[in-house]
């Protein structure tokens, strides 16, 4: 999705908010960049992009995932043993055309360490513009910590989206939610990354705690299935995002290609009933947004 | 019209209670911020203002199951040796043989005055995993221990410490294996468990306000140094050693000492067998982080670490695993950015000379990460000047399996013979 030289501007972080809103509700995808290899990512990420998926999230693997589960610390394992660097990372992405705007989630030394200099955010966020990412997701950058990299995302136009927990309520809720850009990213359960066999009663808490707040909010950690993504829909959300589920397949398929597309549709259409079974049954939906 | 359009007042203003210059921090995921919070106004009311006898408890526990004050006790042949006055901190002493219960009896406490149910620790060599299951069985508190798995292979008896005490072991198979992997595992936990558990760190590491909370339960070791020395000797010391991992000892020993601007403070970091970084294989043989390390963010904090230049963490190693660690206290980078903490570094052999050359001329059988610090009083006591402490953070006794092996493989002069018990 390289922009071909085009100058970046502010208008380009809206790719992900309007994706989401044009596709409401939208389906969110993850995996790892170099899992188990550059070229099969690939072909892995326009496999989602034709099965449905409105945003693609790729991961630049990093050697201490702290917020990960087993599967997505195994498939970060793969691609760095395979290899994966920062700057093969850009390649691909340079490489990809896809019609899902595409996002990178790392851990923050990554971005630290990219260029040069050594503790400087500026290089990486403007390789990252210049390979048409979107947007930026950092599971270990609380917004305390956030302002050279939003600084850095404003000046290249990219969207900073950041995670809201379980645990984050009140005065901390109300600043981040002013902050996000993009879409919220709501963590469905405490703990790590990992496909579960069920939607968490957090989830719904959390998603009426975030009613009130006009920034679109979408829920991962722990979405594996169609119906789970009917389920958190209906709750509220205005996207879902899946990860482990998808990375099971790579890990596992004899035909990862054909089987990630089809997930990806199985997800997409599991999102669109629960809107459906939303406007059928609750009188105060919310409008789809134009364009 | 972009949403990153916004106006840009901060979430905070930058916390600089949370940094020591450009170190430091709270590079967590955002579940565990809020616990964070919490931990800061606990160590605020408790340690920094003795709320409810807090620190009194502290201190009255640390004399009745933990055995301080501990002794400076001047080191007569190695004075000699020298030519100048040795001293010795001797935090060998200490119940469980290491200075790790001053940070562990002090977190266990506090996360009972914070009403926590739980006590999660990761260990390396399994030092801190026994500190903390000790001071979670005196105060009666469950705890669970987290511990690479090749760790775990290799500290059989420590495993089985922890045990006794109470504790459960969960193995940890990712990666090497190891401590930084242990460390991970453990913050995940923490990320799952948060609400009703503390995480009780094994050093000056990880983010605000962990530093300091670890640092001021490990602040009594130069708290009484100072002391001592002044009562002892009839002045402040010339220099101050003290070996370096993540730093606790390091900074427990130091910090009293900071603003004597005439004491030189040595952190002895492990230079292991080389002090270069194998890119391909992503392995640091050494632990010199403070010596050789770049700056970036590990476990929460930014600050010097052992990484490749994509930023990838590497392996680190020494011989001594209480210091095998890719990254460091960020006061430590702090203070050895502005000068006022010397990086030093001695390798393996070194080490373990420094071991044998205690024990025979002393009778003291040092830690192998003390003996980093006994290592450089070696090489360089000229550079030291008269009169010089040195922190014996812990006992060797853990130590005698690796020391025979590795004994049996090299030439080391301060060495006695390992054939001695062949008939
Ligand atoms: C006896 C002893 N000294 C030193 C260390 C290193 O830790 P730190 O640098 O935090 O003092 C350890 C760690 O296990 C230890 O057991």
């Amino acid at each position: 999705m390289s922009d071909d030289g085009q100058p970046t501007t502010a208008a380009a972080g809206s790719d992900i908010e309007a994706a989401i809103r044009e596709n409401h509700p939208a389906l969110i995808t993850y995996i790892t960049a170099g899992d188990p290899s550059l070229e099969e990512t690939k072909a892995y990420v326009e496999a989602l992009d034709r099965g449905g998926a409105d945003l693609i999230e790729l991961g630049l693997p990093f050697s201490e995932p702290v917020a990960e589960g087993a599967t997505i610390q195994a498939a970060i394992n793969r691609a760095l043993e395979a290899g994966t660097t920062q700057e093969g990372f850009f390649e691909l992405v340079d490489e990809l055309e896809t019609e899902a705007p595409l996002l990178v989630m790392t851990y923050y030394n990554m971005i630290l360490q990219y260029g040069e200099a050594t503790a400087d955010v500026g290089p990486f966020v403007e390789r990252a513009a210049d390979a048409g990412l979107s947007g930026i997701i950092v599971p270990d950058l609380p917004a305390e910590e956030a302002d050279p990299l939003r600084t850095a995302c404003d000046d290249h136009g990219l969207d900073l989206v950041f995670i809201v927990a379980p645990t984050t309520e009140g005065e901390r809720l109300d600043r981040i939610m002013s902050q996000v850009s993009g879409f919220a990213y709501v963590q469905a359960r405490l703990g790590t990354t990992g496909a579960r066999g069920d939607v968490s009663s957090a989830t719904h808490e959390s998603l009426a705690r975030l009613a009130e707040y006009d920034v679109p909010k979408a829920v991962g950690f722990g979405v594996s299935e169609g119906d789970h993504a009917a389920e958190i829909v209906e709750a509220g959300a205005d996207g879902v995002i899946v990860g482990s589920a998808l990375i099971d397949i790579i890990a596992s398929s004899d035909d990862p290609v054909a089987d990630l597309e089809a997930k990806a549709a199985e997800l997409k259409r599991g999102a669109v009933r629960g809107g459906e079974s939303l406007t059928n049954d609750v009188e105060d939906a919310p409008e789809p947004e134009q364009p | 019209m972009s949403t990153s359009d916004h106006d840009h007042d901060s979430i905070r203003e930058r916390d600089s209670e949370a940094t020591f210059g450009d170190y430091g921090g709270q590079y967590v995921p955002e579940a565990l911020m809020p616990a964070l919070q919490e931990l800061e106004d606990a160590y605020e009311r408790y340690v920094l203002n003795n709320e409810d006898g807090f620190m009194d408890e502290f201190r009255e526990r640390m004399r009745d199951f933990g055995g301080r004050p501990t002794p400076l006790q001047r080191a007569d042949r190695l004075s000699e040796r020298y030519d100048r006055e040795i001293y010795l901190k001797r935090e060998d002493l200490v119940h469980g043989g290491a200075h790790k219960l001053n940070n562990a009896l002090g977190q266990v406490l506090l996360a009972k005055y914070m009403g926590k149910e739980r006590i999660i620790a990761e260990t390396g060599a399994g030092q801190h995993g026994t500190a903390t299951a000790m001071a979670a069985a005196h105060l009666d508190m469950p705890c669970e221990i987290y511990m690479g798995r090749t760790d775990v292979n290799r500290q059989r008896p420590n495993v089985y410490r922890m045990r006794m005490n109470g504790a459960e072991v969960n193995p940890v198979d990712a990666g090497s294996g190891t401590l930084k992997e242990a460390i991970n595992e453990t913050m995940r936990d923490w990320a799952t468990t948060v609400e009703r558990t503390h995480y009780v760190i094994g050093s000056v590491v990880g983010p605000h306000p962990f530093p300091k909370l670890v640092r001021d339960f490990q602040a009594v070791i130069g708290q009484e140094a100072r002391q001592q020395i002044q009562q002892q000797a009839g002045r402040l010391p010339d220099s101050v050693v003290a070996c370096a991992g993540g730093g606790s000892n390091t900074m427990g020993t130091f910090h009293e000492f900071v603003p004597d601007d005439d004491v030189s403070l040595y952190a002895v970091e492990a230079g292991g067998s080389s002090l270069q970084i194998d890119e391909d294989e992503g392995v640091a043989p050494n632990s010199a982080t403070l010596s050789t390390g770049t700056d970036g963010v590990l476990h929460g904090a930014m600050t010097k670490l052992l990484q490749s230049e994509d930023g990838q963490i590497v392996e680190s190693h020494s011989v001594s695993a209480g210091l095998d660690y890719a990254g460091v206290g960020p006061e430590l980078s702090h203070l050895v950015e502005t000068g006022r903490v010397t990086p030093v570094n001695v390798g393996d052999e070194a080490a373990l000379n420094g071991f044998h050359r205690l024990s025979n001329l002393e009778g003291i059988i040092p830690a192998l990460e003390s003996s980093h610090a006994l290592g450089y009083l070696e090489e360089q006591h000229e550079e030291l000047g008269d009169l010089v402490v040195v922190n014996v953070s812990g006992r060797g006794d853990k130590d005698l399996e690796t020391v025979l092996e590795e004994t049996e493989t090299r030439d080391l002069e301060a060495a006695p013979d390992v054939e001695v018990f062949d008939s």
